[in-house]
């Protein structure tokens, strides 16, 4: 996944980065299978790998851009962009490395196959008005990219 | 068996700052803006990462709910991100990040 990651920042074509990310999302719910979430890893390979980054894919051959694969590919500021994150990373390696004793050794037993079933308990229990707000906002979200993208208002 | 190492929390936790810092360079440095996008949506993964480690850490599913919100939430945002390229690309025919600058003073 962290090569899938590398070789979505690095690459010149943007195609290549888009498959680069496919991978990086499929290893990721994999990720998720191992974490004993099934639910979410469906919802991952479903949602962001089959829908997200097809709509990258067909925006991508939409907006052409051979002539932007013979440009320079990193930005002007590079340099400070880089140095920040390296800074940022920094920050995270003290934090991990001072809280390292918080976690605990043995994970929980939670194995059990009714995962869906307790997800949709909360879902559509406890947290049911942000799902009513997760559906306005996709609404609002759709209608927002029709009308961006229309060519006459 | 027993030198086998035992994957904790700490591990999901590094590989989603690992993840989380890749994200930051690819939308700081990188020219074209599709890719741009493309990092936030691994910001998001790593989030999404940390999120579903520390509910598995703790036995409760209130990090998959939220997780599966994050994932809602990704596609809206992507889906108003390449509405607004497309317009943009439109007006000026590049993907350009550098010569956005009809605001610069």
């Amino acid at each position: 996944m962290v090569i899938g990651g590398i070789l979505v920042i690095t690459r010149k074509n943007a195609v290549h980065s888009a498959l680069a990310l496919i991978v990086a999302l499929l290893a990721q719910a994999s990720l998720y299978l191992m974490l004993y979430a099934p639910f979410v890893a469906g919802v991952q390979i479903i949602l962001y790998a089959g829908g997200i980054m097809v709509l990258f894919l067909f925006v991508i051959m939409l907006v052409s851009i051979e002539r932007s694969m013979k440009e320079r590919q990193f930005n002007s500021q590079w340099v400070v962009g880089t140095i920040a994150a390296v800074a940022l990373g920094g920050l995270f390696i003290a934090v991990y490395a001072k809280g390292k004793n918080t976690f605990p050794e043995h994970a929980l037993s939670v194995v059990e196959d009714t995962n869906t079933q307790e997800v949709a308990k909360l879902l559509y229990g406890q947290y049911m008005f942000a799902f009513e707000i997760a559906s306005l906002l996709l609404l609002v979200a759709i209608i927002g990219a029709v009308v961006m993208a229309k060519k006459r208002i | 068996m027993e030198s086998m190492l035992h994957i904790t929390t700490l591990h999901y936790l590094v590989l989603g700052a690992a993840l989380f810092l890749l994200g930051v360079i690819g939308v700081l440095t990188r020219r074209n803006v599709v890719i741009v996008l493309m990092s936030i949506e691994l910001i998001l993964n790593a989030v999404n990462l940390n999120l579903v480690a520390f509910s598995r850490m703790w036995g409760g599913l209130h990090g998959q709910v939220f997780a599966i919100f994050v994932i809602t939430d990704a596609a809206a945002e992507a889906a108003v991100g390449l509405g607004i390229l497309i317009a943009f690309f439109r007006n000026k025919e590049t993907v350009n990040i550098d010569e956005v600058n009809l605001l610069k003073w």
